[in-house]
């Protein structure tokens, strides 16, 4: 794909990114509640003051003018103060942003780890044992609600166990100083095993709950197209060509078998965010998810609102990445 | 014929499905000579690419060769074991599939794909990796080339998408003979293509056919194609061969009353007023057939003892039919 084609399909989504935002600017419009109210709280104040507050929030102006001044302060990352943390929203959002990112991320590369191989498997072991097992667990692991299955997990693994960690990132004995954020990818460049350790520990099992539901789509995206692309003419030519098994089956079949789960995976990250709020919550995880609740239990909006438009726009990206993806993995179509 | 390439004998090739077990193959038996044409016909589902997955030890689950013996070069290929016959295939004993759209892997440029084949069996192939890879790849210019690729050099790196219904039939040709087989097996290689690319096609595979010295077998539906092409031909029906022998005495007078009909069939321009007339009736479903002639509930000729088990038998001249009452229609004008 030529760089002209690429900025000519991110210029694309500009109208969809200001809809994004529209939507979000119209929700917190009717949203029930006076903002300046919830703010003060139970404090009395003037008449006065609090009409001076409202001019300083800009709710006095008419909604157009709202919407462009939410615009010109998103596109700078302002969206006002998170009163309930004294800090601007952004920073608070930014602070948590990477325990997000890290769990997302071992959940993403455990759904695809595990979910390849026995999505292969079971397609070139049809209606085996395996095939059986892994089309039953599948089944499982997109239905199970992830807050159950995630405190089963801590009740056997941490609780009765105790091979795990209960809940948290990480210890204090395992601090480092930040590079990434990352604590996996920081330990290590720090060259503290025993921080890489613990925080790997703590790390399993929301990984585990967060990506199950993923990796059991995967698996069966995997195995459903592994199954198609086997019955192929181009396999059967392959294999008259006297190419070796192992040839067949991961040249050309996975590179063709791959092409819907990659795309799928690129999507599914984004329903990795709404996990994030339930799994953070269960593993006391102090990340996006979990502060996107607190926030809803206090009604901090302001933080809401930048949550949700954060979601949305980060969902669009990563559709446009898959979409991107999918062409680069296929050569017949073009952009 | 002693200097047989191939000897099919007493082939059985049964698939075990839910609804029964399907004999789609059953006693074929046929002999191909160095360098001879082939020809293979009958209407769809006679068994004619099951026959040859089985010569290719590609027959699928749930599909299994039952009885009989292939015989390649002298050497036996029912239970041959994977790893020798993977020697074989692609290196001397290759094949063309119907269709060359979806024979060709989209994920992989045309190079690629000739060049797999070459790596996998070429042994004068020397040197590194790296060094074996541009060897592979000249040669792979010279198939592109040999079989008529316009501007070779520039469609190496192409993808199957990017080339023309009969440049890709051509692609695949080159595949099939990049290791310069001593067999190609050529199913229905221009069913998918126009009527001048067809001949193009034919053309090219007969040319090689003489450079190489190779034999060919050339599945088809079209007798037309067997009689321009073709040094002898079988035909076969509901998997059995019910007429075989040399081209010219098969279609100048057909035996077996379904070669007849087959005859009768097609179109010719030389003649248009004359009627075509379609074999009326189906192919019979291949599960739990009894040992009578199947041909029976279509022929005009059926008799009591065609109840009977029906063998080939000799008629002369190379000639060989499976019908109790051979020759009787006379012969056909085609
Ligand atoms: N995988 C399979 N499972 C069950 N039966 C099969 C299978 N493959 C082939 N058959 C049976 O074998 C018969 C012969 O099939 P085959 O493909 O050899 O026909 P063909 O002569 O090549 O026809 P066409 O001209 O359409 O290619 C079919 O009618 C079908 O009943
Ligand atoms: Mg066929």
């Amino acid at each position: 794909m030529s760089v002209g084609k690429f900025i000519e399909r991110l210029l694309q989504l500009i109208p969809v990114l200001l809809g994004v935002s529209i939507i979000v600017f119209v929700m917190m419009l009717f949203t029930p509640g006076d903002p300046v109210a919830i703010m003060l709280g139970d404090q009395h104040v003037t008449e006065e003051l609090e009409n001076a507050l409202r001019h300083d929030m800009g709710l006095d102006l008419p909604p157009h003018q709202r919407f462009f001044k939410f615009l010109s302060n998103a596109l700078t990352l302002d969206f006002g103060l998170s009163y309930y943390h004294r800090q601007p929203v952004w920073d608070v959002i930014a602070s948590r942003l990477p325990a997000t990112i890290e769990l997302s991320l071992a959940a993403l590369v455990f759904a695809l780890v595990v979910s390849i191989p026995l999505g292969v498997l079971a397609a070139v072991h049809k209606n085996s044992l395996l095939d059986r097992i892994a089309t039953v667990t599948s089944l499982f692991g997109v239905s199970l609600p992830g807050f159950w299955f995630g405190i089963l997990l801590i009740i056997f693994f941490a609780v009765n166990m105790h091979w795990l960690p209960v809940a948290g990132r990480a210890g204090f004995e395992s601090e480092v100083a930040p590079i990434t954020h990352l604590l996996l990818v920081d330990s290590l460049l720090r060259g503290r095993i025993d921080a890489f350790w613990d925080a790997l520990r703590h790390l399993i099992l929301p990984t585990i709950t967060l990506g199950l539901p993923m990796a059991s789509i995967l698996t069966r995206v995997t195995r459903a197209s592994m199954l198609d692309v086997l019955n192929r003419d181009y396999i059967t030519f392959a294999e008259a060509k006297g190419l070796s098994k192992t040839k067949i089956l991961i040249k050309h079949a996975l590179k063709n078998a791959l092409i819907p789960t990659v795309t799928v995976a690129a999507i599914e990250t984004g329903s990795l965010l709404g996990g994030n709020m339930v799994v953070e919550t269960v593993f006391g995880w102090p990340g996006l998810g979990r502060l996107v609740v607190e926030s809803i239990f206090v009604r901090n909006y302001p933080l809401i609102q930048a949550a949700v438009l954060f979601y949305a726009v980060t969902y669009v990206m990563l559709n446009f990445f898959a979409d991107i993806l999918y062409t680069m993995l296929n050569p017949r179509v073009k952009l | 014929m002693n200097d047989a390439v191939l000897r099919i004998r007493d082939l059985k090739t049964c698939f075990d499905t839910r609804d029964g077990m399907v004999t789609a193959v059953d006693g074929v038996s046929l002999s191909l000579g160095r360098g001879e044409c082939l020809g293979v016909v009958g209407e769809s589902g006679s068994g004619k690419s099951v026959t040859f997955a089985s010569v290719m030890g590609l027959v699928k689950k749930p599909g299994f060769i039952a009885k009989g013996s292939i015989n390649f070069e002298g050497r036996e290929l029912v239970g041959l074991d994977p790893k020798n016959y993977r020697k074989l295939r692609g290196k001397e004993i290759a094949m063309t599939m119907q269709d060359a759209q979806t024979a060709l892997n989209p994920a992989y440029t045309v190079s690629n794909q000739i060049i797999e084949v070459l790596l996998a069996h070429d042994e004068t192939l020397s040197g590194s990796r790296k060094a074996q890879r541009r060897q592979a790849r000249q040669q792979a210019l010279e198939m592109l080339q040999l079989v008529g690729i316009p501007s070779a050099e520039t469609r190496l790196d192409d993808y199957p998408h990017q080339f023309s219904g009969g440049m890709r039939q051509r692609v695949m040709i080159a595949i099939a003979l990049a290791c310069k087989p001593k067999l190609l097996i050529a199913d229905e290689p221009t069913t998918a293509l126009d009527v001048t690319i067809q001949a193009q096609v034919l053309e090219l595979i007969a040319d090689i056919r003489d450079k190489l010295g190779m034999s060919v077998i050339l599945i088809t539906h079209d007798l037309g194609v067997v009689a321009e092409y073709c040094d002898n031909v079988v035909v076969m029906y509901a998997g059995q061969v019910v007429e075989n022998g040399p081209t010219g005495a098969v279609i100048a007078t057909p035996q077996h009353p379904y070669t007849q009909g087959l005859l009768r069939s097609i179109p010719r321009l030389s003649d248009l007023s004359r009627r075509i007339e379609p074999i009326k009736g189906t192919v019979p479903e291949l599960i739990d057939l009894p040992d009578q002639c199947r041909f029976m509930d279509r022929c005009t000729r059926a008799q009591a003892s065609c109840r009977d088990l029906i063998a080939m038998q000799d008629c002369g001249a190379g000639r060989q039919v499976r019908c109790i009452a051979p020759g009787l229609a006379g012969g056909s004008d085609v």
